[in-house]
């Protein structure tokens, strides 16, 4: 497994360009195509999960003047949610964007952001990051746009501003991390880092990093381009956005920068902590008022994210008992893992209503469930499992991060945390209540359920929400701790580089 | 020392342009502006006085290339983000003529059928 490492990126940029050529000749093999590389991706990403740490040196050449693609804990629990949830939004959007003209191309951008997502986690070179983090951004700018509407059109380059400015930022924090160690190899920069110790330049590069990777996770004061972004992209791309590109984008590259780069350091701690709070308060009051479904989901997306920063936030403290920043650590990756699957979940049955009932206006909708049984079940269950329902997977991670912060005496945080939580349920309510409950309208009197090809992935990610749930001590307990380990252990880190 | 406090200059510029200009054609070049300051801040990291370039020609002494060479790596990088850059110029400038085809003007402020 470890010799074909790199064939994480390599496939689906070959993919990417070989299905454009195909389709030249035959346009029917582009489902085919796609399908072929995100299943191959999907199951060695789940072989990934049984492998030891280990580090791929490009090319032979040894660190840290090669590049270095590094698999530990973490990495390979951000392959599995990325080739996986990457794999059934493919299988979705091969019913669901015959809608739209041009599927290969779709299929080609859609690989391309795959790559790039894919690279940013296997990577350990901060220059590398960056080209990989483009990548993804690129091509998602582009399948934001891809309805090639008014509203589309204007998201796209709303999203393409914002993006590029957090480009900008992050790329000028590597230029000056690399003008004051003169390395930009990641676990020798963890080496190097702690040798020149605090001062005001790395104060800046941290600033930039935190609002660089802030832009793209869209922690509150750096927001503005998710509630237009998300939901004016096609369905299976906004579960893509809002499931797993702010995470691997963004929650990882700070994560990753932050605990085996730089450290644990008050500072920024309360920082992230702080940002984490405000996103989580702004995203749910903002959410609680809107009318389109997927709108709201996006708002949700960003206030879910908080409870993920505030987690990580916690973990960097230095002051607190080592214990308790290792809950809080596990509980935010928790919920990441779990928000990547109820998330991307909701989205998608956003898209099947959408496809069926031609609305995004949950107001307009009602009674769904007797036309549309499976779609509304599952949301039905990732809306519990949002709201943080027992036994879903969402109670689990937001008990652990309520519990970490109330024993570590941050008790507004944790009231904070309790707060939103019951604001989320509340909105969720409201929005079962519109749109799978109450009373059918009459010009839906006839529609049909959604098509296999797009309730098979629903079903798939509702059972997964239940099982994160249920078997936690079985599954999450082995995988999230293996991650947690891999952000807490710098040691191992900096073995990577094989001296 | 004038010369990093001068691509911060352009930076801000950049941020500025940007920010304040409502036409899509300058935001865009603001983009560019701060960009460009990013890439010049880069080669101001490898640049060192009365440097050459890190090529031992015939004759040459290696501790010739360890004294006066410049680092070769920044170079590499600035390559590499001006073809991202181009990339971003590129979708930016095709996404910019596909509003104006839809909405028929530059101005931002009349763009804004979303309020986010």
């Amino acid at each position: 497994m470890q010799a074909y490492f790199p064939l994480f990126t390599a496939i689906p940029l070959a993919m990417a360009f070989i299905n454009l050529l195909v389709t030249k000749v035959n346009k029917k093999v582009t489902d085919f195509l796609a399908f072929l590389a995100m299943i191959s991706l999907a199951s060695m990403a789940i072989m990934m999960l049984f492998e030891s740490p280990f580090s791929y040196q490009l090319g032979g050449w040894a660190p840290p003047i090669g590049i270095l693609l590094v698999s530990d804990g973490l990495s390979s629990v951000m392959l599995v949610i990325i080739n996986v949830i990457g794999l059934l939004s493919m299988i979705y959007s091969m019913k669901y964007m015959t809608t739209y003209t041009a599927k290969p191309k779709f299929y080609t951008l859609f690989l391309l952001m795959i790559a790039g997502m894919n690279g940013v986690v296997i990577t350990g070179d901060m220059f590398n990051l960056y080209v990989f983090l483009e990548i993804a951004s690129i091509a998602s700018y582009a399948l934001v746009g891809f309805g090639c509407e008014k509203n589309e059109l204007e998201a796209s380059f709303k999203y393409l501003i914002l993006g590029g400015v957090a480009s900008t930022v992050v790329l000028f924090g590597i230029a000056f991390l690399y003008s004051m160690t003169g390395t930009l190899n990641m676990p020798d920069l963890a080496v190097k880092i702690p040798e020149i110790g605090h001062n005001h330049a790395m104060g800046f590069v941290m600033a930039l990093f935190i609002m660089g990777f802030g832009l793209k996770a869209s922690s509150v004061p750096f927001h503005a381009w998710l509630p237009d972004a998300h939901p004016s992209a096609p369905a299976p791309i906004s579960a893509m956005l809002s499931g797993v590109l702010i995470k691997a984008l963004g929650i990882y590259s700070i994560a990753r920068i932050m605990f085996n780069i730089f450290g644990s350091d008050t500072m920024v701690s309360s920082i992230l902590m702080f940002l984490g709070a405000l996103s989580m308060l702004v995203g749910v009051f903002l959410a609680v008022g809107q009318h389109d479904f997927k709108r709201m989901l996006a708002y949700h997306s960003i206030s879910q994210m908080g409870y993920v920063m505030m987690g990580l936030g916690l973990g960097l403290n230095p002051n607190v008992p080592p214990a308790l920043a290792a809950l809080a650590l596990f509980g935010g990756l928790f919920h990441m893992v779990n928000h990547a699957v109820f998330k991307s979940c909701l989205f998608l049955c956003a898209g099947s209503f959408e496809y069926r009932t031609g609305t995004k206006d949950k107001t307009e909708m009602g009674g769904l469930i007797r036309r549309m049984p499976f779609t509304s079940a599952t949301c039905s269950i990732a809306s519990l499992s949002i709201s943080g329902v027992p036994p879903f997977n969402g109670f689990w991670s937001k008990l652990i991060i309520i519990v970490a912060f109330m024993k570590a005496g941050y008790t507004i945080y944790g009231i904070l945390a309790i707060l939103v939580a019951f604001m989320t349920m509340i909105s969720f309510i409201r929005l079962q209540m519109n749109v799978i409950f109450g009373k059918l309208p009459e010009k839906f009197e006839k529609i049909k359920e959604a098509p296999f090809a797009m309730v098979l992935p629903l079903v798939i990610l509702a059972i997964l929400c239940l099982a994160l749930g249920i078997f936690y001590p079985l599954v999450d307990q082995n995988l999230i701790e293996a991650a947690k380990d891999a952000l807490l252990d710098k040691a191992q880190y900096i073995s990577f580089l094989g001296r | 020392m004038i010369l990093y406090f001068l691509t911060l200059v352009l930076f801000v510029m950049g941020l500025y342009c940007l920010v304040a200009k409502k036409n899509i054609i300058k935001k865009i070049i603001g983009i560019v502006i701060t960009e460009y300051s990013i890439n010049l801040f880069l080669v101001l990291v490898g640049w060192r006085k009365g440097g050459i370039a890190p090529i031992l020609l015939k004759g040459m002494q290696k501790s010739e290339i360890v004294e006066k060479g410049v680092d070769p790596l920044p170079q590499a990088l600035v390559l590499t983000s001006i073809v991202i850059g181009l990339g971003v110029l590129a979708l930016m400038v095709s996404i910019c003529l596909r509003l104006y085809e839809k909405y028929k003007t530059f101005d931002m402020s009349e763009i804004n059928r979303l309020r986010g």
